[in-house]
């Protein structure tokens, strides 16, 4: 984290939960991945979302924690579900349809027309720079959710011109290509990083700085950026997490399964 | 009909040097006392199936029992990198391993194909990825397809049909009728997609007590029965045990480091004998 982008007061990782929980309504449905979407989506759920559907990869449909996983699977999300399907299930019959609002997703790489990657880390994938996880549910989710938020921390490293593996397809080359693809979703909305948020340009599909966060400023974001950013005219500002929302967020964080006692 | 034998005969029986050995999970019920198992009886050249590798492909891929792997997330779920596997992916150690990626869409579907009797099976996905990219060039189980109705560009994924699944139930009744419940992932549909098949239990009951959203397999769809109480740890049988969250965490210290993961091997595998 950056001093810039963490003052006093809360973290980056706050302030990036925060972010994404108020992109969250009530009663909205949400593929949840582990980790700051599982905060954000449990943050909503415990404010002003109460009726937010949390559905994870591992089948849960409808999970209601009253404290944080560690996994998609702990047990947890399983006896609180509306229901627990199978894998088969939940990504045929549940995401494949367009059933699911909101996706959350990761990157370890993330481009000018948010593609994703989150394979490997250089340009042959046989002798990659760095072996990463690989795809999990994240090309479906990118493909059949109806929005999705990118959650990723921002440096030259994770913003390039071009990923280097497109593991999951945000905007392809750019206009019209979600639509050839035949990927049904609208594909990434918001990509909410450590210094503010990115939206897509409606009509070049390229991502815009739409928003910094308390004392950061736009030059600092594209300087982080491996392409020529650009910022959107009426540049808005995140206000910063309120004190009840960080309360909250912290007392969810202290339910996480403590591995060794540390929560954090 | 399902043999109730002890793991070590179940896995010296089922699972020989070059299989396609799928072992499933997700998150819950993961087979580790059995994947211990086959580390303990040195099967070689296997070619590993899981949607996630885990923990449990880590230490079987450390410990060289692995060629190739297919799967569709390979992470320390909650906690960072599979070391072990990286290690053998960016510096073949301790042998090469061969990857076959997809996503768990894909793996899913590939295993509904195997357990349904089809080639192929066929979804919504993969369209514009790196992956289905890859799979073009090197005709590797996922490829373009359109629908003959209505000329949709959609993807087919190849069957999955391993030579042996193993999975961890809570219970099997003394005829060998498995049941498992909580979150009960692609276990089912990897079972009826293998030749055969291994089922580690916490419990061998009188009598099946039913359960919501249980999966129940028949006896005479499963190959072997196995007792191995606490057999998913550090992963856990819901209703039996918990998760080990710190064990995962300490994971990461103990594979990053090939001494640490070899002390570890002899401790806690070859040092033990089988349940």
């Amino acid at each position: 984290m950056t001093a810039a982008a963490a003052p006093a007061g809360y973290t980056a990782d706050e302030i990036m939960t925060v972010t994404a929980a108020r992109a969250l309504r009530d009663r909205m449905t949400c593929f949840v991945g582990i980790g700051l979407p599982s905060e954000a989506a449990n943050l909503a759920r415990a404010t002003h979302a109460p009726n937010l559907v949390l559905i994870y990869e591992s089948g849960t449909i409808g999970a209601k924690p009253g404290s944080l996983p560690l996994s998609i699977g702990d047990g947890i999300l399983a006896t609180t579900a509306d229901a627990v399907v199978s894998v088969p299930e939940i990504f045929n019959y549940w995401l494949q349809p367009g059933r699911i609002d909101i996706g959350f997703l990761g990157a370890a790489q993330i481009d000018r027309f948010a593609n994703i990657n989150t394979t490997v880390i250089g340009a042959d994938y046989a002798e990659p720079k760095v072996r990463l996880p690989g795809a999990g549910g994240a090309p479906e989710i990118a493909a059949s959710c109806r929005e999705v938020i990118v959650i990723v921390r921002q440096t030259l490293q994770t913003f390039v011109e071009r990923v280097d593996f497109v593991t999951s397809v945000g905007f392809g080359d750019g206009p019209g290509s979600r639509k050839y693809l035949g990927l049904t979703g609208a594909g990434p909305q918001k990509i909410i990083t450590n210094l503010g948020v990115l939206e897509p340009d409606p009509q070049t599909c390229e991502l815009v700085l739409t928003a910094v966060y308390p004392r950061v400023s736009p030059e600092q974001v594209r300087e982080r950026t491996g392409w020529d950013l650009r910022v959107a005219p009426g540049l808005g500002e995140v206000p910063a997490p309120g004190a009840s929302e960080l309360a909250m967020l912290r007392d969810l964080r202290a339910t996480i399964p403590a591995p060794g006692g540390a929560a954090s | 009909m399902a043999e109730i034998v002890s793991l070590a005969e179940a896995i010296a029986d089922a699972i020989h040097d070059g299989d396609t050995v799928a072992m499933e999970g997700f998150t819950h019920l993961i087979p580790h006392a059995a994947g211990r198992e086959v580390i303990r009886q040195r099967r070689r050249d296997l070619t590993l199936v899981r949607m996630t590798p885990d923990v449990i492909y880590d230490q079987m891929i450390g410990a060289g029992c692995a060629r190739k792997l297919v799967f569709s997330w390979g992470g320390n779920p909650g906690v960072g990198s599979l070391h072990r596997f990286r290690d053998a992916v960016e510096h073949s150690w301790p042998a090469p391993l061969e990857l076959e990626e997809h996503s768990h869409a894909g793996m899913a579907n590939r295993y509904v194909a195997g357990a349904s009797g089809l080639p192929f099976a066929v979804l919504r996905g993969y369209n514009g990825t790196g992956l289905a990219s890859r799979a073009a060039k090197s005709r590797a189980n996922i490829a373009e397809i359109s629908c003959p109705f209505t000329g949709d560009t959609l993807t087919a994924v190849a069957a999955l049909r391993p030579d042996v699944t193993v999975i961890h139930a809570q219970q099997a009744d003394r005829a060998g009728n498995v049941q498992l419940w909580g979150i009960t992932g692609v276990q089912k549909e990897a079972v009826l997609a293998a030749a055969r098949s291994v089922v580690t239990v916490e419990e061998i009951v009188d009598v099946l007590d039913p359960r919501p959203g249980a999966v129940v397999l028949p006896g005479w769809a499963v190959g072997y029965v196995a007792l191995a109480p606490g057999g998913a740890h550090p992963s856990y049988a819901l209703g039996y045990t918990v998760r080990d969250n710190d064990f995962y965490v300490a994971w990461d210290a103990i594979s990053r480091d090939r001494e640490a993961f070899g002390r570890w091997l002899d401790r806690h595998v070859y040092a033990e004998a089988a349940p």
